[in-house]
Order: C-alpha cells, then structure tokens, then sequence
C-alpha cells in the first residue's frame, strides 16, 4: 500500500491566513522517514502554526499535506498517525502516570497484560522505571515532560511531534533531555518534527533545520549549512552570532570597507560598486592566520570570558574604528599575553565570508546575537554566491 | 531553498482544499449540540416568542405595533418600577459580593474549621423558598418584630418596602454566588504563590496580583448572576415589598391582577435587557480567561497562619450566624402559638398546613419534579457545557453552520437568567396552548414542569460547569486526538472525574431549586401537579402566615435531608476521583 519510497511528510504551499494577517505563506518542505527536523525561528514566524496544521488542529487556508503518500490535509486528528508532547505537557492530572501511557493502547483494546508491559517498556525507555503509581502533580517538570513523551510514542506512532517542549525546562534538565530526546529518537528510528525557537538546541538535536522567518521557509539545511552557509541575511543572524559590516563590491572577488580592500571570494559575481552587507562569525577571525590575505591591524577593547574560549570585543582602525567580536581560545590569548588595549593582527578568513546584496538600515555594524528577535537585513536580499 | 515539493502527481494541480471532512466524533459533538438546541428552543425560545408576540397585539390578537410599549412609557407607576428594579439589584450585587467572596475565600485558601458545616449553613437560603427570608424578616422587623426599635433607630422607619427587598434578596442571592466564587478559588496554582512569595511580595499585592485576576471571571459571573436573580425575583418583593414597586411584581399584578396580558409581555421584554448584558459581558470575559489548572500546577494549600485563619473563622461564622437568624426565626415563629402574644410551643400550624390545607399530596409531587430535574437537567447542563467548551475547534476554522448553531446555544443557555420565571411559565403556556402546536399533549403534565424548570434554572447550572471547565489544560482533547482516543472516552476518564465536585454541586442546585420553586410553575400546575411551594403562596395569601412559615420550614427540612444525602454523595466522590489533588 505504502510505497518505500513515499517521504514520511510532504507539504505543499501550505498557507494560513488569520484575517488579513498571514501566518504561514505557501510553505512546501518534504521529509524523510526517520529524520529530525526542527522548525525554528523567532516567535511569531509561523513555526506553531505549521505543526498545528501538521497535527490537524488547525485547518489550512490553502495548500496540501500527505503523510506517507496519503494526503491527510482534511483529516482530522484522530485520522492521522502521530504523537504529539505540548509544552504544557497536557498530562491528565487525575490518572496515574502507568495510566496516563497506557491511556492511547487502552482505546485500542490492547490486551491488558500487553499494555501493562509496553508501559513498563515506556518508563524504562524515558528513565522513570518506578513512577507507575504517581499522580503528575508528584512529578518535577523534567519527569512530567518526559512522561508526556511516553504517553506520545505508547502508541508507536509514525511521526512525533514535539511543541517546545524543552521551553518550560531549566537549563540543566532541557541540556540533559535534549540528549536523550535525540538519543531516543535515533534508537526508535521515529520521523520526528519539534518546534523551537532555541537556536542552539535546534543545531544540538536536527538532522535537518527549517528556519522560519515571517510565515515563509528562509532556508532548509543540516545543522552546519544552516550555520555555515546561511541563505539570507536573516538566518545568518538568527543562528548564531555574527559581525555585520557595510561594504561595497570592487575588483573581481574583492571587495571594500571602509576604504579597505577585502578579498572575498563570495562577492566575485557582483558587478563592481555594488553596495553589500558582509556577515562573519566571531570564529572565521583568525589571529595571524597562516595566510596573507585580509590583515588587519586590531585593538583590544573588551574580553567576555566564557570558559575554554573568549569573545574579544576589537577596534579596527584601518576600517574607521568599527567593531568586530572576535573568538579567541584561552590558550591563545595567554599564550600571546593580549588583554583590554593590546594591539594585534586579525586575519578575516575570506572563504567564510558571506555577502548579501544591499545596505543594511543603520548602524547594525557589529556583532549581533543570534538569539535577539530582530531582523537583520529589510531589504529583500539575495545570496549573491554560495561559500564554497 | 532547498524544501523539494514532492506530491503524487495525480493531484498536485488542484490548489483549492476540498471542503473539511467531518469525522465521527465531531459528528456526535455536532449531533449533541443540536439536541441541546432543539430543547432550548421548545422550552425557551418557543415560549419566549410567545411572549414578544402579546407584546405587539392587542387582547384581541390583532397586531398594534408598538401601542403597549408606549402605553407603557405613559404609567409613571410602571417606570418608576424599572428605576427600583434597577437600583436594589445594584444595592444588593454590592453588598453581597464582597460578603460571598469573602467567605469563599476564607473556606478556599485559609484554614476554617468545619468548613463543610459553614458551608452548608450559608447555603441554607438555597434550600427555603424564598418566602421564607420575607416572612422572616416580618418577625424580626415588622410591626410587631423584635428589632423594629433597634432598626428605626438606624433611620429606617420601616422594614416594608426597599429595606427588607434588599436584606432579603442578600440573604437569597448569597449561595448563588458562592457557589460561582468558590469553585473560582478552588483551582489555584500552589506555584504562582510560592514564586511570588520567593520574591517578597507582599501578602496584600499576592492577593491583588495573584487571587483576583484568578477569580476575575468567577467575580463578574457572580455580579451578574446576582444582578440578574434579584431583578427578575418576584416572591420577595410580593411579601415583604410593600408598596414599593419592581418590574417583577408589576408582571405579577398586571398578569394575574389586571389579566393585562399586552403589558405584562411588555414589562417581560424590558427584564430580558440584563441577560444581553449578561451575554455579551461573558463572551469578552470568557475570551480572555485563559485556563488556570494546567496539568503542571501544583494545588495550592494553604499553611497554617493564626492570626489569618481566626479572623477567617471569625468572618465565616459572622456570616453563618446571620443566615440561621432568619432561618431560625421562622422555625421559631412557625412553632409559637400566637406571635406575639402567646410563644407556647404548637405544632397546631404543621397539622393545618398539611391535613387541611392538603400539601402533603404536594410534597410527593415536589419530590418527583426536584429528582427529575436533578438528575435530568445535571446531564444535559454538563454535556451541553462540554460540548461548547471542550469540542470547538477554532472558530475560523468551523463551517458557517457550526458557527451558528454555537451562537444559538451558547445564547440561548444564558438567556434563562433573566427569564423571570413568571415569565417563563406564562409563555409555556402561550406556547404549549396554542391551537396547532403539536407538543400540545405536553400541557398539563410533570414533564413539562420538569422541562420549564430545567429551563429555569439553567444559566446558573451552565455558568458552574463552564467554570469548572475552562480550569482545565485546553490541550487534553488534543492530545486525545492524537492518540486515536474519540472526545468522549477522555470526558469519561478525565474531565468528568475532575469536574464530579462541581456536577454534584450543580445537581444540589437543580433538586433543590426545584423544591422550592414558586415562580416557574405557578401557571402550568394543576390539582394533580401542584407542588408544596404553591401550597405555602396559597396558604401566605389566604393570611395563614403561621402556616404558611411551617410549610417553608418543611420544605427547607426535606431540603436539607437532600442536601446532607447530596454532601455524603460527594464525600465519596471526593475520595474515589480526587486523589491527585492530595499530593
């Protein structure tokens, strides 16, 4: 019935509008069977919206979904093959935990044994052997949400969905869980969709990331394309963080900022005078790399000390006194005996530079953290060359 | 952008969705909310339209238009019955807010001893008909009451007129507030005060920043409902008004006085403006309430803390003492041989009330309206408020007839609030009367009284459920969806379990309104129906007052032997559903 080859989700134009605002417009993405895929972007970009469509708890506006070669873009909940974990959790306060698992096999006239032992298999799996007994409100988060992601996958269900469901978590437990999430998913081999607006967690547990921006797919990729080869201005700076300088195309594969010129093999197809707005991670600043290309004198200003490596906050005088954060290990920073006002020499590594047509609005120059709400760049810009 | 379409290619053209299936639970979601609606518009709407209609004819059924209205705007008498109406229902929502909210929230969130008894005995207004507060007061007050001296003391010359109006209806109105407000304090997050308390804050600003936007939609239910009661009660007013004139009374005097059936329709259509009120102050309320009782909270329980907990107690009993002294008093009154001249104990007003005056018959048929209202309206209140709460999906995406008939229910299941039952009654029989109607065969019989008392007493009902409901995480049926669980297995494992506390209040509510109704069946009774409330009326207007305070006192015994079976009912349920809470 079901052919191997049919994605485990397919999505197409899928778009939501709620009066005249538009939630989500024309998103298509298809996924794999087994993979995990995060949507993420900042709040308000659509990414809920798309998994309550998923999930048949909101209807589309137009466009079309099929689950495994079906279509389901009509089916209500019931009829569609999924598990879901809310951020609330959403377990029954008033059944015990045993009978929160148990509470999808026990419609399906599981034998009573049966369910028993799968549920024990479930406590075992998520790490709660021995809560059986107890009530949800007897529970810390971490174990509450562990438990919903039990009652979710109770059922073996061919897709789970997960709804921020680290968000409510304390930083310790969301780390260690995050972990096991992604340990449990490769061991189940279950598609799996979470919702997030973590960027850190997102590049932790995805197979592939869709970043969401205003409704609309900016860019689809694993982890380090995402990352490394961000496809607007907007995902460079949501995932993170990253330098934003002005500057202008010039001779074939270079070009100028500040007056300075910068090879850049990015801009090589931009016709010379073009206005570009660069974006470099603090880490594709080497100290003295071992090339000769883009030195640049440097001033320290500021050191943000963040265990094994340093954020440096950098003067560049030769590009009118603008600003770069730069990441520098401890042992290099030791090693050369810089602190707050040291001179030295910064190497901008040209192949990581990206470079996207267009000036950015105002002084954005400067590093910004990917996981501020802001939008980089207004104007519609466009990759003008994939990095190598 | 990398996101591939991949669609069978049989169908990728087509661009437009076909219409939302319907699947099967929503199907019998859909099928339940129609039922809902067919019986609101028999029992309701049907005798309602009844009503408008005499309102724009004349005695002879010839349409006149507007002349009743204006008819009415020329009787100063009539208006000044609306300016009353209008200010001792604000008088008394006032005072007796503060009163109610203030008992629940020493019986929620402090430590109160014996808190089912002071809860029992403030619900005590609820299980005596509400003649019973009237003629009360007449004892203690009136022209030969004990404190007639102490009262003209404060100014008050006498108790007949505004002044016993307003104590009365407080004394009526109070359960039915507490009822709201307590279930509105019951569902608090331990968390939200403890984190506020990590913080310092102060015990006043947790309370203003914590309890009061918690209890906010059960604060304006509670107003409104109390709002509401007092302008559409007529049996207060009747005894112990006087000469002081209300819109309901004016029904009662222009229907069965003056048989002016046009006008009487008139002044029924202008108590219906509190329920448009009502309606549209809920819909903006409930659309900000959010749900309070997630799966994570913590219940909250209160610690021990002297000094709070004594002045708690103190209130409570404050409040508990002022509900027996006119409860007492009537017991009293109904025992003494001749108030006030001879105090010797009889029981001579108990044999004249139920061996000549007959209400012993009447008794039985009490009993059988109040179970069959108990049981029969419980079910369909809480199905009906499940339905509307817990099964809608969201609302852009229902089919314009989903819609309607939402709207139509959710309208429809206030309007009663407002309805006097005088009112009501009077437009069942309009309705059920008329030549042609084929539920004719209804008039007549215990179960249209069953159904118009139902009816009745309905938004109260609807208004517990609903809040017992919305305290519950959105997401459950959700999560039912997913696992392949249809709505009602989870309304029967889950939400009816957690809400068995506030069903069983609710059914309290419709046993014992029922016993003590006066007001929805005084026009649809006959020899063979006729229930003991109607037997006390007829026993107080015939000038047997002392007889008439022992069949209230009767009633309010049989009352309270249900309510005690009523509070051992819940005891059990308590133990067997409300386990979790313990933790």
């Amino acid at each position: 019935m079901l052919s191997s080859a049919a994605p485990a989700l397919a999505l197409q134009g899928v778009t939501k509008q709620f009066g005249s605002f538009s939630a989500l417009r024309g998103v298509d993405l298809t996924i794999a069977p087994g993979e995990f895929v995060c949507f993420l972007g900042p709040s308000g970009c659509g990414k809920t919206t798309l998994l309550r469509i998923i999930a048949g708890l909101e209807q589309p506006s137009a466009g079309r979904l099929w689950q495994r070669g079906r279509e389901i873009t009509r089916l209500p909940p019931a009829q569609r093959d999924y598990g879901i974990v809310f951020q609330s959790y959403a377990l029954f306060p008033n059944l015990s935990v045993a009978d929160n698992v148990a509470y999808g096999l026990v419609n399906r006239r599981v034998p009573r044994a049966q369910a028993r032992a799968r549920v024990a298999e479930l406590l075992a799996l998520v790490g709660l052997p021995d809560s059986q007994a107890k009530y949800p409100a007897q529970l810390s988060g971490g174990q509450q949400q562990r438990i919903a992601l039990a009652r979710a996958l109770a059922t073996s269900p061919g897709l789970l969905l997960l709804d921020e469901p680290l968000s409510a978590l304390d930083a310790i437990v969301r780390v260690h869980l995050r972990s096991e999430i992604k340990a449990l998913q490769r061991q189940l081999g279950v598609t799996t969709i979470m919702v997030t607006h973590d960027q850190e967690e997102a590049l932790a547990m995805a197979d592939r990331i869709v970043v969401m921006d205003q409704g609309a797919i900016a860019q689809v990729g694993t982890p380090l394309q995402v990352y490394r080869e961000p496809a607007t201005p907007f995902v460079a700076d949501f995932v993170g963080r990253v330098n934003v300088l002005q500057a202008r195309a010039s001779v074939a594969g270079h070009i100028e900022v500040a007056g300075l010129s910068l090879a850049c093999p990015a801009a090589a197809d931009a016709a010379p005078g073009t206005p570009l707005t660069l974006y470099l991670r603090p880490e594709d600043v080497l100290v003295q790399g071992s090339g000769q290309a883009n030195l640049v004198q440097a001033r320290i200003e500021a050191v943000e000390f963040l265990g094994a490596f340093c954020l440096v906050d950098v003067s560049l005088p030769a590009l009118g006194g603008q600003r770069l954060q730069v990441q520098l290990s401890m042992n290099v920073l030791a090693e050369r005996g810089l602190g707050v006002g040291a001179p030295l020499a910064l190497q901008l590594l040209p192949e990581r530079m990206r470079v996207f047509a267009g000036a950015t609005s105002g002084a954005t120059s400067g590093a910004s953290d990917g996981a501020s709400d802001g939008a980089a760049g207004a104007a519609p810009s466009l990759p003008l060359a994939a990095a190598a | 952008m990398s996101g591939a379409v991949l669609a069978p290619a049989t169908r990728a053209d087509t661009a437009a969705a076909p219409a939302a299936r319907v699947d099967g639970a929503a199907a019998v979601a859909l099928l339940g909310l129609a039922l809902a609606l067919t019986g609101l518009l028999v029992f309701l709407a049907g005798p309602l339209l009844a009503i408008a209609l005499q309102a724009v004819q004349d005695a002879q059924g010839r349409f006149v238009g507007l002349a009743n209205f204006v008819a009415y705007a020329r009787t100063p008498a009539l208006l000044g019955s609306l300016f009353n109406s209008l200010w001792v229902a604000a008088l008394v929502t006032a005072l007796s807010l503060p009163v109610a909210f203030g008992f629940a929230y020493a019986v929620q969130r402090c430590r109160v001893p014996c808190k089912p008894l002071l809860r029992a005995i403030t619900l005590l207004p609820l299980l005596a008909p509400s003649l019973l507060a009237a003629i009360s007061l007449i004892y203690w007050f009136g022209n030969q009451g004990v404190l007639k001296g102490a009262m003209q003391a404060l100014g008050i010359t006498q108790i007949y007129g505004a002044p016993g109006i307003v104590l009365a209806e407080c004394f009526a109105v109070l359960p039915h507030a507490l009822m709201i407000l307590v279930t509105a304090l019951g569902s608090a997050d331990a968390r939200l005060y403890e984190a506020a308390q990590a913080m310092g804050t102060s015990a006043w600003r947790r309370f203003v920043t914590i309890t009061l936007p918690g209890a906010r939609y059960g604060l304006i239910s509670a107003a409104l409902v109390s709002f509401t009661l007092v302008i559409t009660d007529f049996g207060i007013p009747k005894v112990i008004g006087g000469n002081f004139g209300v819109l309901a009374t004016d029904v009662f005097q222009l229907v069965i006085g003056q048989q002016d059936f046009q006008k009487g329709a008139v002044v029924a259509l202008l108590l219906l403006a509190p329920a448009v009120l009502t309606f549209v102050v809920d819909r903006r309320v409930a659309a900000r309430q959010t749900a309070q009782l997630s799966a994570r909270a913590v219940p909250y329980r209160p610690q021990p803390k002297p000094w709070r907990d004594g002045l708690a107690t103190g209130y409570c009993v404050l409040v508990a003492a002022g509900v027996l002294a006119i409860v007492g008093m009537a017991v009293f009154a109904s025992l003494a041989t001749f108030w006030p001249y001879q105090l010797a104990p009889t029981l001579k007003h108990y044999t004249m009330g139920l061996v000549d005056a007959e209400v012993g018959e009447a008794f039985v048929n009490s009993l059988s309206l109040a179970a069959g209202t108990a049981v029969l309206g419980t079910v369909m209140v809480f199905v009906t408020a499940y339905l509307l709460e817990k099964t809608a999906r969201p609302a852009a995406t229902q089919p314009w007839p989903e819609r309607a008939l939402r709207g139509a229910v959710r309208l429809l299941v206030m309007l009663p609030m407002a309805v006097p039952g005088l009112v009501l009654g009077l437009g069942t029989i309009f309705f059920f009367n008329a030549p042609g109607n084929p539920l004719g065969g209804l008039y007549h019989t215990m179960a249209l009284l069953i159904a118009c008392t139902i009816t009745h007493f309905t938004t109260t009902g609807h208004l517990t459920a609903v809040t017992a409901l919305k305290a519950l995480d959105a997401e459950f049926e959700a999560v039912s969806a997913s696992l392949k669980v249809p709505f009602w297995v989870t309304f029967w494992r889950v939400t009816l379990p957690i809400c068995l506390p506030a069903l069983i209040d609710i059914a309290r509510y419709f046993f014992i309104s029922a016993m003590t109704t006066i007001s929805a069946v005084v026009f649809l009774y006959t020899p063979e129906t006729k229930v003991a409330a109607i037997a006390i009326l007829n026993l107080d207007e015939a000038g047997e007052t002392g007889a008439a305070a022992a069949m209230a006192v009767l009633i309010t015994a049989a009352s309270s032997l249900a309510m005690l079976a009523f509070m051992a009912l819940a005891a059990v349920a308590h133990k067997k559903t409300q386990a979790w809470r313990q933790h």
